[in-house]
């Protein structure tokens, strides 16, 4: 039986989710932490995303870098800097990929073998917030970027031969 | 870390290839309606503002707004002799829909932490239990 995963909007700027692990917080920290353990559950496969490459210097003032590829398609990539690693207890990390994407932390706090890991992802505005969720009109020039060369493609794909 | 986000645009894109593309996708196809969607993201606006916000006829812009309406976008009321235009029903199931299929995410990403987890606790115990005989 898997614990359930909590989320809740805490404030204009701050989305939190919390699970519960079976396990101290040394071994759930090690699996963040280690890039070979990493990879292998960052990316569910229910969400038909592979992880295309993956490097991180996982340690305070680190870098990583992430190319994800959906169904096939041309990797994205997503980066940023580890501001804090506290092994087994604290990591706090930029996402640089968006110009105003948040600053996630996530503390780990074991009580009686189990450990609660709390993820906060802490967004520079109230609007940078609304375009991270979809359907906010902030996030839609990416989109509607996007939209336009599928557009060509579909287009170039449909003219007779 | 959003791999969220890369998964957020390729759904909209999927989206837009099935069903709907023929609407939505020729919806969004043109700059001046993307416009208009911008701006009625500020505010509710009728059709004669934003004629004149894009230097447009009348019937130019009821043309933009119509394709728009048909697509679900947007949403439209006559009140007296105004016409009221605002942002579909769709946008705003999406920003209710999005905390729960972020949720869904980190759902299914801990999920998987759990399996790596009972397996490295499974590891420690038969080293333990190694060094004990």
């Amino acid at each position: 039986m898997k614990n359930p995963t909590t989320i809740e909007r805490k404030s204009d700027r701050e989305v939190v989710v919390t699970r519960t692990f079976e396990a101290p917080a040394r071994i759930v920290f090690q699996a963040w932490s280690k890039p070979e353990l990493f990879r292998r559950w960052w990316l569910p496969k229910s969400m038909g995303m592979t992880l295309v490459s993956y490097e991180a210097d996982i340690r305070t003032g680190g870098s990583y870098r992430l190319e994800i590829s959906y169904q096939g398609s041309k990797p994205m990539a997503v980066f940023g800097k580890y501001l804090e690693v506290t092994p087994h207890s604290r990591l706090v990390w930029t996402n640089e990929e968006s110009p105003d994407g948040p600053v996630t932390t996530v503390t780990l706090e074991e009580k009686g073998g189990k450990t609660l890991l709390v993820l906060s992802e802490l967004h520079p505005s109230k609007a940078a917030l609304d375009a991270a969720g979809t359907g906010a009109l902030e996030a839609m020039p990416e989109t509607f970027g996007q939209l336009d060369e599928l557009a060509a493609e579909l287009i170039a794909g449909a003219a007779p031969p | 870390m959003r791999a969220e986000d890369a998964c957020r645009i390729l759904n909209y894109m999927v989206q837009y290839i099935g069903s709907r593309l023929d609407a939505s996708f020729a919806a969004l196809s043109d700059a001046t309606r993307r416009g208009v969607l911008e701006q009625l993201g500020r505010s509710d606006a009728s059709i004669t503002e934003l004629a004149d916000r894009f230097h447009m006829t009348l019937t130019g812009m009821k043309k933009h707004v119509g394709v728009l309406e048909e697509a679900g976008l947007v949403t439209t009321e006559k009140i007296g002799r105004v016409r009221t235009c605002k942002l579909g029903a769709r946008g705003l199931e999406d920003a209710a829909a999005w905390i729960e299929r972020h949720r869904e995410l980190w759902n299914a990403r801990f999920d998987e932490l759990d399996g790596v987890v009972e397996e490295l606790k499974r590891n420690e115990r038969n080293e333990r239990s190694k060094k004990r005989k």
